[in-house]
């Protein structure tokens, strides 16, 4: 208790003399004064205040900021806003892209394939298989003649026949009957009785159409042959037809090279 | 001693305790905080000074943070709030600089 008298002031020694340094030390040797109570408990409250500011100032939420404050922070908000939304924009627009680039591009193979498969059909490169009908025509007098057979691929398209077989040549949009000397001839290449005619198609259709009145079968049997149709579920059509190249056909270039779906 | 250990204990406390500041007085605690800081400053220097009194130095703890307080209420209610702490923080720091600067002086010689 160095200091005795409460409230006074401390004892103004010269300058230069007690080294600051021993003056703070005995300034803040303890002493019971009222004033010094009172001091400390300023310091509690303000080393209590500094804490809870400094540890409300790490949890700052917006409600302490004032309205310009708020105002800035809003506008920089919606200025980021719009320029993400703007990004989420641009790419969306690049992820559609992308996704309808896949999907058509897996639309356009598929489509293609399709189309190559019916055009090998039609074309008679692929072997065939499905329902259908077998014709046999025995033609012990040779009566039955080119134009016959070529009635009876007419009547077979007709009743939607897709891929035909006479003997072991298949019947394409290129194929030519010919009455030759040795007998009847297609794409060059002479066919012996019996005739067995394979189609693949609607084998209720195609048999009806065979033997309606005046049709094909009625025909042959004028002609002194004998005509037999079995409808199956399962035949296959497993001649081919070479592919040659056209010499002088070109296809015309078209607008759109995609294919049609 | 005594205040230095108040000090100790009060952020102590305020670091356990997790207050939440009221929404009426956040604007004033942080300027409150720094006029208290200034006061304590200018209470180590006096005691250099061999000026220093407990009751001076109580009263101008206490009036500065109200009078710190008050300009920024005032300044809050005038629509200049913010610029106006920024002012009283601005003044606060360099009378806490000019303090300390003789309180170095004192302390080092330098």
């Amino acid at each position: 208790m160095s200091q005795a008298k409460p409230g006074a002031p401390a004892p103004d020694p010269a300058p230069g003399d007690p080294s600051p340094g021993r003056r703070l030390l005995r300034m803040a040797r303890p002493r019971a004064t009222k004033a010094n109570a009172l001091a400390a408990l300023l310091a509690i409250l303000l080393g209590f205040a500094v804490a809870t500011q400094v540890r409300q100032n790490q949890s700052l939420g917006l409600e302490s900021l004032r309205q310009s404050e708020l105002v800035n922070i809003l506008d920089n908000a919606t200025l980021r806003e719009r320029t993400l939304d703007q990004t989420a924009r641009e790419l969306q627009t690049t992820r559609d892209q992308l996704v309808s680039g896949s999907t058509g591009g897996a639309a356009a193979l598929k489509a293609a394939q399709d189309r190559l498969d019916s055009l090998r059909i039609l074309a008679g490169t692929a072997r065939a298989s499905g329902p259908g009908i077998r014709m046999t025509i025995s033609d012990p007098g040779s009566k039955v003649t080119s134009p016959v057979l070529l009635d009876a691929v007419q009547e077979l398209r007709d009743a939607g026949a897709e891929a035909i077989q006479i003997n072991n040549i298949r019947i394409v949009a290129s194929s030519h009957f010919n009455q030759g000397a040795s007998g009847i001839e297609i794409d060059g290449k002479s066919v012996a009785p019996p005739y067995t005619i394979t189609a693949i198609g609607d084998p209720a259709t195609m048999s009806s159409a065979m033997e309606i009145p005046g049709g094909l079968a009625e025909n042959v049997r004028q002609l002194g042959a004998t005509i037999t149709i079995t409808q199956s579920k399962d035949l296959t059509v497993g001649a081919l037809h070479p592919l040659n190249a056209p010499r002088y056909a070109r296809p015309v270039p078209q607008q759109t090279p995609a294919p049609a779906p | 001693m005594i205040p230095a250990l108040g000090l100790l204990v009060g952020l102590a406390v305020g670091l356990f305790l997790h207050p939440t500041v009221p929404l009426a007085l956040q604007p004033y605690l942080p300027i409150a905080v720094i006029a208290a800081l200034d006061a304590v400053f200018g209470g180590v220097r006096a005691v250099l000074d061999g000026i220093f009194n407990d009751k001076v130095f109580v009263v101008s703890f206490l009036s500065n943070v109200v009078v710190a307080a008050f300009i920024v209420f005032l300044g809050d209610q005038l629509g200049v709030g913010s610029q106006l702490s920024t002012g009283v923080v601005v003044v606060l720091g360099i009378r806490i600089f000019s303090n300390v600067a003789s309180i170095r002086r004192h302390l080092f010689r330098a």
